[in-house]
């Protein structure tokens, strides 16, 4: 009973987790850029959520509307500021070259963030924060359900945006091949420009889901970019709803290896796991 | 002495031994353990950021685990120590446990090229922080005899000693054989596995030593510290300051590691005073800026200073080029 409670939570916290990758798995599928400050500008959206809720007010699920596109602006800030100059470079430098411009951005805004809020744990307090579905001797959190459903919407959004959009399509082509894209005439710098906008905006819609359910603090940053990475690592690149389930089953793994080895191990159990699929597929499952 | 002074010219061995020199003598010349503690920083920033330049600097891999291996050898050292073993025999064995750490896990790791190799090392280091934290939950605290006994002077001597050794053999390395070997690999590792270098075999050499002198640096601080957690010296940071120390300063050379720990522990105790992680905010923006502007770091930015303030006189003496700006600049032209 316990472990069937346990999975729940971690299918929802799974989500996220699928939410986060989903940011990263953009950027890195389209740019071949490594943006290890993802969990960052997560802890940021987080942020976002926080002080719209505490000094406005603000719904924190309402605020999405207005976190999601200010990431998405911060995200073309940080492209033409940084990251527009990494992807000059061909790709086995650009990969390395973004790595360390993205580890001295993470550590950066951390000092930041430590700066202006203080090194805090801080959590949204909803007055319908502890409401609850029972289902039989189970309890789901509502807000967390929310959360969920939440991820899952914005992945599907996406995913209708890559399939459907004119500059979806591009984007795509890119990835794919992009001097065969340059050469069928797309403007390959501004496909670029999309997806870093795109994967900055999913990561701001994270860190604000995270706010609610969970708490945030200036350094979860590492932490939710190590989930990332061991998303993307394990559910490969192309397929959003592939990637949102790779979200799900870390999630799962974590709650099972809690229930397993005790809380303080659920950390391991995912970096086991990417270490694992890194020595089986030395270039993961990103080389394709 | 004839070689170190024919090969560095006669000036410069001068200023290395008188400096060394007035390091040696600093504790009897100054008695504030203010000071001793600073320099003391100083000297365990070289050895770390001299450990992590190997690998990364010479070897061209970025090593986002070397926290593990100075955490490794400060949980073995300090375990061994406080049981009684004599502390040198103990950094010894530390430095031993985290260099049979580093060839197990290298050959796996080295499959992983690039970004993988850092991931996967950062991925490693974090599985045994939380591992260690685990186990040892409890601080650890050095029994009241040897806080009695505590002597700073002691502690500086070693580390004064472990520095002038990480220098040393980073300055060997860079012009031997195995050295250039190593950044043949860096720069290219097919082409250099086409025309007989091993590549894995060097790079594994790399990591030995480079974590072997982290494993002994952990062993210091576990020597300096009267009481932490176990899990502190496997933290990220550690890794992370090697990194921007040794890429402030200017990676791939013998000076940039020596450079950039001086800047760090500076700005961090000043800056400290005033504001409580304020150095990292600045040595984050230092650390962009020099990624995309001067792949070369200070090491670089001296050069061009001593070309740009030397037009007439002597030519610029030769110096090495700016080792990894080409591993870390290349541009493809469009």
């Amino acid at each position: 009973m316990i472990l069937s409670q346990q999975l729940i939570l971690g299918v929802m916290i799974g989500g996220l987790y699928g939410l986060a990758a989903v940011g990263l798995s953009v950027i890195f599928g389209v740019l071949k850029v490594l943006n290890v400050a993802h969990g960052e500008l997560i802890m940021l959206g987080g942020y976002g959520a926080y002080w719209l809720f505490a000094l406005l007010g603000l719904d924190p699920f309402a605020s999405l509307l207005l976190t999601l596109p200010l990431s998405l602006l911060m995200g073309l800030g940080l492209y033409c500021v940084l990251f527009g100059f990494v992807v000059r470079a061909d790709e086995e430098t650009r990969v390395k070259n973004s790595l360390l411009i993205g580890f001295g951005l993470a550590l950066t805004l951390h000092a930041l963030a430590v700066r202006l809020w203080t090194a805090d744990e801080r959590s949204i307090d909803l007055s319908y924060g502890g409401t609850v579905i029972g289902v039989g001797p189970l309890a789901i959190p509502v807000v967390r359900l929310a959360s969920l459903a939440l991820a899952f919407a914005l992945i599907g959004a996406l995913h209708l945006l890559l399939t459907h959009w004119r500059w979806g399509k591009a984007i795509r082509a890119t990835a794919e091949d992009w001097q065969a894209a340059l050469l069928t005439g797309i403007d390959v710098r501004r496909a670029y420009l999309l997806a870093f906008a795109i994967g900055t905006g999913l990561a701001g819609a994270a860190g604000t889901l995270v706010s609610i359910g969970y708490s945030i603090n200036p350094s979860i940053g590492l932490e939710w970019t190590l989930k990332a990475l061991i998303v993307v690592v394990l559910a490969g690149l192309g397929s959003m709803f592939g990637t949102f389930v790779g979200g799900l089953f870390l999630g799962v793994a974590e709650a099972v290896s809690a229930a397993a080895f005790g809380g303080p191990y659920r950390e391991v159990v995912g970096l086991v796991i990417f270490v694992g699929v890194l020595l089986i597929r030395p270039r993961g499952f990103f080389g394709q | 002495m004839r070689t170190l002074a024919g090969r560095l010219g006669i000036g410069r061995a001068a200023a290395i031994l008188l400096a060394v020199a007035a390091l040696a003598l600093l504790p009897l010349l100054v008695g504030r353990d203010d000071v001793l503690n600073f320099v003391f920083l100083v000297l365990l920033s070289i050895t770390l950021a001299e450990s992590w330049n190997i690998v990364a600097g010479y070897a061209g891999q970025v090593n986002l685990g070397h926290a593990a291996f100075f955490g490794l050898g400060a949980l073995v050292a300090r375990t061994l120590w406080i049981k009684g073993t004599p502390i040198l025999l103990a950094m010894g064995a530390g430095a031993a446990v985290a260099t049979a750490f580093a060839l197990t896990i290298g050959a796996a790791a080295f499959r992983l090229r690039g970004a993988y190799f850092a991931i996967g090392t950062l991925a490693l280091g974090e599985i045994l922080r939380t591992t260690v934290g685990n186990i040892f939950p409890e601080i650890s605290t050095l029994p009241t005899a040897s806080i009695v006994g505590y002597r700073l002077s002691h502690r500086y001597y070693l580390a004064l000693v472990l520095a002038a050794l990480s220098v040393s053999a980073v300055a060997a390395l860079a012009t031997s054989r195995i050295g250039l070997g190593m950044q043949a690999v860096r720069e290219d590792e097919e082409a250099a596995a086409a025309s007989g270098v091993s590549a894995l075999w060097l790079k594994l050499m790399a990591l030995a030593l480079s974590t072997g002198l982290a494993g002994m640096a952990g062993g210091l601080f576990a020597y300096y510290h009267i009481s932490y957690y176990p899990s502190h010296p496997f933290g990220p940071h550690w890794t992370f300051d090697a990194l921007l120390m040794t890429f402030i300063g200017g990676v791939g050379t013998v000076r940039g590691p020596i450079l950039g720990a001086i800047l760090y522990v500076f700005l961090k105790e000043y800056l400290a005073v005033r504001w409580v992680d304020f150095h990292v905010l600045v040595f984050g923006g230092l650390f962009i800026v020099t990624v995309l502007l001067l792949p070369g770091g200070l090491v670089q930015a001296v050069e061009r200073a001593r070309r740009l303030f030397a037009p007439w006189g002597a030519a610029p003496r030769k110096t090495n080029p700016p080792a990894h700006a080409a591993t870390f600049s290349k541009r493809y032209s469009e």
